[in-house]
This record gives structure tokens, sequence and C-alpha cells, in this order.
């Protein structure tokens, strides 16, 4: 398989808060491989949020390694860090997450703006991400214009428009009903098994978890479980 | 992300915020507007200053007689005749550093021309007087100096007098009398306009000096003259001629060493530099004053920024999400500050070169629009929006992406 996708060794993150030393994760260690459909599980507080924003290149760990395609990203700069965000990783979030002022479009080409793209291939690359995601008809629309599932699709087209290595997704349908959630949850399955794209899936719900490959359970920042989906 | 996206981002949400952003930069218009007409009529005040100068000539020194003691009795400047035709003529000729130089007798005379009548100024003067104060014709021509050595009955005659006394008619070739003496009229001057001291110069009829002596004023002292106008070289040798001219004199007059002069020397342009001078800090001051506005309307764009980047504190979490690095979301605010802050100080040249226009129209103080003025006010107020900008822009760079994204 060559080199895993993530590589997480010993990883702790403390946090000050006030007066208190809050320790979110407590040496965990974790690979996942390239192209693995992962769910990420525990209650609010087991530290599942602050693993995914060390995985995201948002924060950094307090010590451990983070190797992210085999290169040591635990401990770069702010900006370097923003340069993976832009061509690595791809977030999805429960509130969607969207620019309000921006048509679907032009939400779908911000991550490329940054990466200084030619707005014509910027356009261009936009509406296939768009299309993959099934929902090109609602290019020019605001957030406000769409409902929450459309919304979602639109974020996760922003998500993969750059072609990134991992997509994050923190509790993608916490905002959305049953039968949207099974759509968001299918596409993500296909992006995994299409595109190769590695997926991390944040949620507390077991329903959602079932679509990924392997589940890993969080407790008060400890690794408790961490078995396929289908085994208890 | 270039510069061109960055603006067209800063563009759009200045659009979102109409209200906001137009309040926002009438503080810029307000500032640039008023730094424009004040320093327009700062420079208009001291355009004023200059043509005066100008009008009166340039590098003059002049030479007044008196004063002296006698018995006890000291008259004061002019009191005395004591500058002779020769003392003219030994200046004009004998120093290096003067260019031209005239005699001049000054008196007032009633003057007749058919049925009108009307008091002015009679100056006699040489050809060189014309030269001195830059004096232009409009019709006619100057006395010669032939005029002058045959004491000639002729006269170059203001604007004033002959609004007055011809009306309609044209001067050039009519006889006038100056205390029943005739003259003919042979030139009519250009306006001057006001002196610095606000006497009409166009006031005036303009003889030949001997003329003046023999023929109409007569004097106790025959061959002495009022006062002496001089002109130096150029300007760095009015300090030289003055200097030149006192030795001169002093030598001419016999006075010894610590004597006090029977005369005294004026440098006329060192006065009005003065005049000028002091307009000029007056227009300093103004403009002082409305930079001042400027500086508070950089602070508005400053408060407004602040409130901007904590209310699109999602947004930028959101950006540094995707990837946008410190210097993109730097660059995102600090060019919407600085659009403000141009936008309004451009809205604020208009209104600065309006309201300039209305205070000469309305006021009818002059005003000047130099383009100078509205390239610094400009300029000035785009430093006024990288300044007031960079620190809620460097705010918001260095926000953390997870508690941005977190931010209700």
């Amino acid at each position: 398989m060559g080199i895993p996708a993530i590589e997480v060794k010993d990883l702790c993150k403390t946090y000050r808060l006030g007066e208190v030393n809050v320790e979110a994760l407590r040496d965990v260690t974790l690979t996942i491989d390239r192209a693995e459909f992962i769910a990420v599980m525990g209650a609010s507080g087991s530290g599942k949020s602050t693993l995914m924003n060390i995985l995201g290149c948002l924060d950094r760990p307090t010590s451990g390694t983070y190797r992210l395609d085999g290169d040591d990203v635990g401990t770069l700069p702010r900006d370097a860090l923003a340069g993976i965000r832009r061509k690595k990783v791809g977030f999805v979030f429960q509130g969607f997450n969207l620019l309000s002022r921006m048509t679907a479009l032009e939400n779908v080409e911000l991550p490329m703006i940054y990466e200084s793209v030619a707005s014509s291939v910027r356009r261009e690359r936009a509406r296939e991400a768009l299309r993959a995601v099934g929902i090109l008809d609602r290019e020019h629309h605001l957030p406000s214009q769409m409902s929450g599932g459309q919304q979602q699709r639109v974020a996760i087209a922003r998500a993969i428009v750059n072609t990134p290595s991992l997509l994050l997704a923190d509790e993608p349908t916490g905002n959305l009903d049953t039968a949207t959630s099974v759509e968001i949850m299918r596409t993500f399955q296909g992006l995994a098994d299409e595109r190769g794209i590695t997926l991390v899936l944040v949620t507390h719900e077991t329903d959602i978890a079932q679509y990924s490959k392997r589940i890993v359970r969080f407790r008060d920042g400890r690794i408790i479980a961490d078995h396929p989906v289908g085994a208890p | 992300m270039n510069l061109y996206a960055a603006s067209k981002v800063a563009y759009r949400s200045l659009r979102a915020n109409k209200m906001r952003s137009i309040l926002t930069m009438l503080g810029m218009i307000i500032g640039v507007a008023a730094v424009i007409a004040m320093v327009a009529i700062g420079a208009g005040a001291n355009e004023r200053i200059s043509a005066q100068i100008a009008s009166i000539g340039s590098n003059l020194i002049l030479i007044l007689p008196g004063s002296t003691t006698s018995g006890g009795l000291r008259s004061g400047f002019g009191g005395v005749p004591t500058l002779t035709m020769g003392d003219a003529k030994a200046i004009g000729k004998e120093l290096p550093a003067v260019g031209l130089s005239t005699p001049s007798v000054r008196n007032t005379a009633q003057v007749v021309y058919g049925n009108q009548n009307w008091s002015t100024i009679i100056q006699g003067v040489s050809p060189e007087f014309f030269q001195i104060r830059e004096w232009m014709l409009t019709g006619g021509r100057y006395f010669s100096g032939g005029d002058v050595d045959a004491a000639a009955k002729v006269a170059v005659v203001g604007q004033t007098v002959a609004d007055n006394l011809f009306g309609e008619e044209s001067p050039v070739g009519k006889v006038l009398r100056i205390k029943r003496v005739p003259f003919t009229v042979v030139g009519i001057l250009e306006r001057k306009g006001q002196s610095p001291q606000g006497q009409d110069q166009d006031d005036t009829v303009i003889i030949p000096v001997t003329t003046a002596q023999k023929k109409l004023f007569g004097s106790a002292h025959i061959g002495t003259v009022g006062t002496i106008l001089v002109q130096a070289v150029d300007g760095p040798s009015v300090k030289e001629a003055e200097k030149q001219t006192t030795d001169l004199l002093r030598q001419r007059h016999r006075i010894g060493p610590g004597q006090e002069p029977d005369f005294s020397v004026r440098n006329l342009s060192e006065m009005l530099a003065v005049a000028e001078a002091s307009t000029r800090i007056m227009s300093l001051l103004l403009g002082a004053i409305a930079s001042v506005s400027l500086l508070v309307g950089g602070i508005g764009i400053m408060n407004i920024m602040l409130v901007s980047v904590t209310e699109r504190t999602r947004e930028i979490g959101i950006r540094m999400a995707v990837g946008a690095r410190e210097k993109d979301i730097l660059l995102q605010f600090l060019i919407e500050a600085l659009v403000l802050a141009v936008t309004g100080g451009a809205i604020g040249i208009l209104v600065g070169v309006g309201g300039s226009s209305l205070i000469s129209l309305f006021a009818g103080w002059s005003t000047l629009i130099s383009p100078g003025a509205i390239f610094l006010a400009f300029g000035f107020s785009a430093a006024v929006g990288i300044f007031f900008g960079f620190y809620p822009a460097r705010k918001a760079s260095r926000l953390d992406p997870i508690e941005a994204l977190r931010y209700e």
C-alpha cells in the first residue's frame, strides 16, 4: 500500500482554559490508508473535533507527530499549514459554512482564488465539482436560496475542487433530515470509491457511521475502539 | 490571491454594507474636501499678494530724503529735500549692482479736460520708471529721454484717470490741463489695480520729472527730487545694490562715518517678502487644521474596519479553512480600507474643488487649486487608508482559524 495517507503517533493536545489545562488528546496513535473511509465517533468533549482540527492542519499538536502523505506537518508554521489546507485538505462542516453573499459557483471557486488559478480555469473546475455532486443547476443561487442538503453539496464541491487527498467531514449531516443525510452519505461514498480520496468523518450518529468502512471511537481524548464496520 | 481578486472581494463587501460604507467615506470626503478648499484659499491669498508684489516691480529699493536735524528739531523722512537729480543719475550709472533708477517727484493736483476735472497724483519720473514698474501701455507711447531733457509737456495717464476724464474717448493726442498747464497725452497705461497698501495705482498721471520740477510744482530747492526708485540687476543683488547706493550717497552728500545720513534706503522687496511669508504661514495653518479632519476620517475608517472584522470573523475562518494565508486576509481587509479611503478621497477632491469655486463665487475670495494639492490630498487619503486599515487587517489575519470558525 506504500505510505499511508495519515500517520499519527503519540499525539497530545493540551488547551489552557483559564487556570485549567484541558487534555483534549492523550497519546493518540492512528494510521489511515489512502482512499480509506473512516468514521470517528465519540461524545462531545471526547477529543474527536480536536483530532479533526489537527488532521485538517487548522491546529498543531502539543506533542507527537503527524505525517500527511509521509510529510511531517505537525510543526509547520501557519502559512505552510494554510498551503497544505489549500492543496491537500478539504473541509465539510456541520453548518455548511458557505459565504452567504456569494453564489454556489463563487463559493466553490474560493479555494482556487487563494491558489491563484486563472479565472476561466477556475470557473471550469468549479462547475465540474458542482456537477460531480449533482448540483450544477444551482450554480448561480445564493446559499440562502438553497435547502440544507443543496448547501451541503455545494460545500462538498468546494472541498473537493482543489483535488485534495484528504477530505474531513465534521458532522456533515447534523443539520439535515434523514433522507437528505442518506443522499449526502452516498455522495461521500462515491467520492471515496471513485476519486481515491481519504475520507475522515466525524459523527456521533451510529447510522451515519455505517456508511464508512472503519470506525474509531474516542472517549476522554483516547481511542477506545478501532474496528471495521460490521464488527461489534 | 492577486490584487484584482482582492479588490473585487473588497468592493463586494463594501457594497453589501452600503450605508455604512458611505458614512465612513463621508469622514474622508469632508477631510479631503476641507484640505483642498483650505489650501486653495491659502494659495489664492498667496497668489494675490504675489501679483501685487509683481505689480510694484521686482527687486526694488526706495530712497527717501531726510531726516535732518537742524537746531535740535528733527524732521521726519522726506521732510527736507536732500536728494538731487545728480544723485539719481549717479546711482543709475555708477553702481554695478543697480540696473535702473528713476527720480520721482509726487504731488496731488487737479487735472482738467473739457468740462471734466479730477484730483489725482502727478508723478514726475524718467522713462526708466515704466521699465522698473513693468508697466505696459494699452495705447500710445511712453515719453522719452528727449522729452525729459526738453521738459516737454507730455503725459502718460493711468486707467482711472482716463476713465474719469475722457470716458469713452481715446485720451491719446488730447490736451489736458494740470494746474492750468496744458499737457498732451501721449500714452495710456494698462490697469495695475491695487497696491499692497490698498491704493489705486491707476489713479495717476505720469509726466517727465523735469517738467514737473520746472513747469508744475516748482521748488525752493532747484534740482531736488522727492524719492529715487532703484532696481537691482537681479534678486540676489538687492542687498548689494542697497549697500552700494548707501555708500554712494554718503559719499556724495559728504557724510562721514558715524554721522547720521540725510537719506534712508528701504528695501521694498524685503517688506513685501514679509507679507508673502505671513500669508504662507496662514495657508499652512489652514491646511494643518483641515488635516485634523482627515485624521478623524481615518479613525472612522479604522473603527468601521474593526467592526467589520469582528462581524466577519466566521467568514475569515472559512477563508482560512480553504487555504487563505495570513497575507491574503491582510490584503483583503487592507484593500477594503484603502478603497474606502481612496473613494472618499476622490469624492472629497471633487467636493473640495467645487466648494472652493463656490467660495470664490460667493465670498469673493480668490482661490487657487493646484494639481500638487490634489495629488497630495489623494496620496494622503491613500496613506490614511493604509495606516488606519493596517491594524484591523492585521487583527483579522492573526485570527485563529478554529476560533474564527466557531464564532457565532
